[in-house]
């Protein structure tokens, strides 16, 4: 069972409590950006066997959107944080690196 | 004038192990803005009555109350027929603050559901641990209730109050029938 953490209202809830929302950090690039950029905003998806970053909603409960860092193979959360926030935070991949020695995503690792 | 009645009109059942009620007209505000800010405190607790709950957390006396919604929003609880002016005053206080304020009344159907087993007949249908010692009175939850959307505390003790959306209340009721059919005792908590 996926159970999440929603960082918004504190809440521990199990997975059908909250909606997914797909791969988290996907970068729209601006004005003059090449057609392959768009492609990758669009249709360029990550799919990891190991430590995973998404986007998921508390729709049942404060509405919220967050961040999640999970493992797509255990279910383990390694954390949620929240949806104003551009890249994995530095503490949380230092969690997973203590957990998941090598781990990459990405860029990031 | 027209005759107001709520989505079920009060309609009960009490042949269960649990008494499942539909509580006819409840005055609900919702409150957006920021709920650490003073304006919007101060609104909400001069029209409800009651202090100002913490996160995840209810105040409620009778038909007054304050349900802690989310970081940005209160459900504000007062009897049906005091909706209008309440409004009128939280909107007078609220002049000049980043706020948002509207009745919801008629949009929600408000269940009582009561009895020594209403405990574990709710647990049947909610994600929710509601052991004893985890689910106490004061505590305030927005969840799922089978597939709708419901938000229940614990009005008194034996008694959770829940409440859903309108145009799912015979949903609801039906489903809160089936949870506290005669037999269905569990005995887990
Ligand atoms: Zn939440």
């Amino acid at each position: 069972m996926l159970i999440l953490t929603c960082p918004c209202c504190g809440v521990t809830g199990e997975e059908t409590e909250f909606h997914a929302g797909g791969e988290a950090h996907l970068k729209r690039h601006g004005p003059g950006s090449t057609a392959d950029q768009f492609e990758e905003y669009l249709f360029m998806r990550e799919n990891p066997k190991g430590v995973h970053f998404e986007r998921w909603r508390h729709v049942y409960g404060c509405g919220k959107w967050f961040h999640a860092a999970r493992s797509t193979t255990t279910l383990e959360v390694y954390g949620t944080y929240a949806a104003q926030t551009h890249e994995p935070p530095k503490d949380l991949r230092d969690t997973i690196s203590k957990k998941v020695p090598g781990w990459t995503w990405r860029e990031f690792q | 004038m027209s005759n107001i009645v709520s989505a079920l009109n009060q309609k009960t059942y009490a042949d269960g192990i649990a008494e499942v009620r539909e509580i006819g007209l409840q005055g609900m505000i919702t409150l957006r803005g920021d709920t650490a800010s003073t304006a919007v405190k101060s609104a909400a607790t001069d029209v409800a009555g009651v202090d100002m709950p913490a996160p995840n957390q209810v105040n409620c006396v009778d038909q007054r109350g304050i349900c802690w919604m989310s970081p940005d929003e209160l459900l504000v609880l007062c009897p049906y027929e005091t909706v209008a002016d309440n409004l009128a005053k939280m909107r007078k206080s609220l002049d000049g603050a980043h706020a948002l304020s509207v009745d919801v009344s008629d949009a929600r159907a408000v269940f009582d559901l009561s009895g020594p087993h209403a405990r574990e007949a709710l647990a049947k249908l909610v994600p929710v641990d509601l052991s004893p010692d985890v689910f106490k009175e004061g505590m305030f939850r927005r969840s799922r209730m089978a597939q709708v959307p419901a938000a229940f505390w614990l009005h008194a003790p034996d008694t959770f109050r829940i409440i859903t959306f309108r145009s799912q209340a015979q949903y609801a009721f039906d489903l809160l029938k089936v949870a506290v059919q005669p037999g269905s005792e569990v005995g887990f908590f």
